[in-house]
């Protein structure tokens, strides 16, 4: 049974992948602005859902602790697509701090700024300031090292960190690991971590359990989405043949300003929203520009679309189901098995 | 049209094409591109366009942001490099010296282009 069960998600999976660049499929995952994702550990088991209305009650209820990955807050972006990049980070930080367990801490994927104005960051500190979780761990974004080849993110968010930015750290038996990968882009060329990164990636991950769970988060993709926008980094395969064995990997991503999920052997990957405006699906636009949608829709469509992750045996595996749908309370226990029919579908 | 005025169109017209070839004789010289001309380079949904341009020595090339998002100007050995430009932003570099010049945007790489000065 639970063979043909893990035969059914890898199958759903394989969909999944496939129809990765499909645009129902994006709109209907889509969960735009002022939202994050809340994850919950469970045995050593990452499992994620979008912030969503009247949900969550049970969220983490098993769990070992939960931590939130929030993205792309362009503090300082002030056109139509989001007139006020702020109030919609103050939407998801209020939505962190209504949700039923604290999460132990917050990851930000980078783009706290858009220009990297000390002002800009200024005004992304004072608003998590306010957030329920004290620790915050960020990673730069491209827009966070613009003027001064990142000096000013180092002082303010990676002081004990390696490099560009990159560090690690364990929380509660799970490895966590920060990577830079949008300094030093070389022309033509997509996100790179470099060289002495991977060096320290090989090192640091070097004489730990292959059962310990890893989680890597980076601001640029892992895994290539759509090279001819840049969506994905151009080293990554050797980064992730460091991880290939452990147990459990999740690797989280911003940068795209929209969910993407695919799930490879025990890697398990995901892009989150933005918390201030949308970017179109591949492919669908002239380029990956802010996506300007009307206000009123902007708001009808926040956190619309839930995001689950589940893991169960062998392989993470990868589920969405949209916010109507009713949510049965083990979904964080790696029992559930709702597949992705709303990206499917 | 009256008489009158065909009669006083058909003076002046020799004048007017005088004046015309007066005017027009600058950039006349201005497609040779002499020192001190200029070129432009619109940056739109994430490219540089055209992508190539040739120039002239001596040639000031101008890129325009005309994108929601940041993007900069850098040649890839080094010879020039933009601040970050927002919307409406411009950059500009005079080409002194004939060459290939390539560069990309340093903060979405994918966008190249090249100033090719003859």
């Amino acid at each position: 049974m639970q063979e043909k069960k893990q035969d059914l998600i890898d199958q759903k999976l394989q969909d999944l992948n496939n129809d990765g660049v499909d645009r129902r499929g994006f709109l209907k995952c889509m969960a735009w602005a002022g939202t994050g994702l809340v994850w919950t550990l469970a045995g050593g088991i990452p499992t994620s859902r979008a912030f969503a209305k009247g949900h969550g009650k049970d969220a983490g209820k098993s769990s070992d602790f939960s931590f939130v990955q929030i993205s792309d807050s362009h503090i300082g972006f002030n056109k139509p697509a989001n007139p006020d990049v702020t109030a919609t980070l103050q939407t998801a930080i209020n939505k962190i701090n209504a949700l039923p367990q604290r999460p132990d801490f917050i990851i930000h994927t980078g783009d706290l700024s858009q220009l990297s104005k000390p002002s800009e960051f200024d005004t992304l500190d004072q608003a998590l300031k306010g957030a329920s979780a004290k620790q915050i761990y960020f990673v730069p974004g491209e827009h966070d090292m613009l003027s001064d080849n990142g000096e000013q993110y180092l002082q303010r968010y990676g002081k004990d960190t390696k490099g560009t930015g990159w560090y690690s750290f364990d929380h509660k038996g799970v490895h966590f690991v920060g990577l830079v990968n949008v300094a030093n882009l070389k022309a033509g060329g997509m996100g790179s971590l470099g060289h002495e990164q991977l060096e320290w990636l090989e090192d640091d991950l070097k004489g730990r359990s292959a059962s310990t769970p890893i989680v890597l988060f980076a601001h640029i993709p892992l895994w290539t989405i759509y090279p001819d926008w840049g969506w994905g980094t151009d080293d990554s395969e050797q980064a992730l043949s460091y991880v290939k064995r452990f147990g459990s990997v999740t690797v989280l991503n911003g940068h795209i300003h929209q969910i993407m999920q695919k799930v490879e052997g025990k890697v398990s990957f995901h892009t989150a929203m933005s918390t201030a405006f949308p970017q179109p699906a591949p492919g669908t636009a002239a380029s990956a520009g802010p996506m300007k949608v009307p206000a009123d829709q902007l708001q009808r469509v926040l956190g619309i679309t839930d995001v689950n992750y589940l893991v169960s045996g062998r392989s993470l595996a990868v589920v969405d189901s949209p916010l109507g749908d009713a949510r049965s309370s083990d979904s964080g226990s790696g029992r559930g098995l709702t597949v992705a029919d709303s990206i499917i579908g | 049209m009256t008489k009158k005025n065909a009669t006083i169109l058909g003076f002046l017209t020799p004048l007017m094409i005088a004046m015309l070839l007066l005017t027009v004789s600058p950039s006349v010289k201005a497609s040779d591109q002499p020192a001190g001309a200029n070129a432009e380079v619109k940056i739109d949904n994430f490219s540089f366009g055209p992508e190539t341009i040739k120039v002239s020595v001596g040639t000031t090339v101008t890129w325009t942001n005309r994108d929601d998002i940041p993007h900069t100007v850098v040649s890839t050995d080094g010879v020039f490099k933009s601040k970050v430009r927002d919307t409406d932003e411009q950059f500009s570099f005079t080409f002194t010296k004939a060459g290939t010049y390539s560069y990309f945007c340093s903060v979405h790489p994918k966008m190249t282009g090249k100033v090719v000065v003859q």
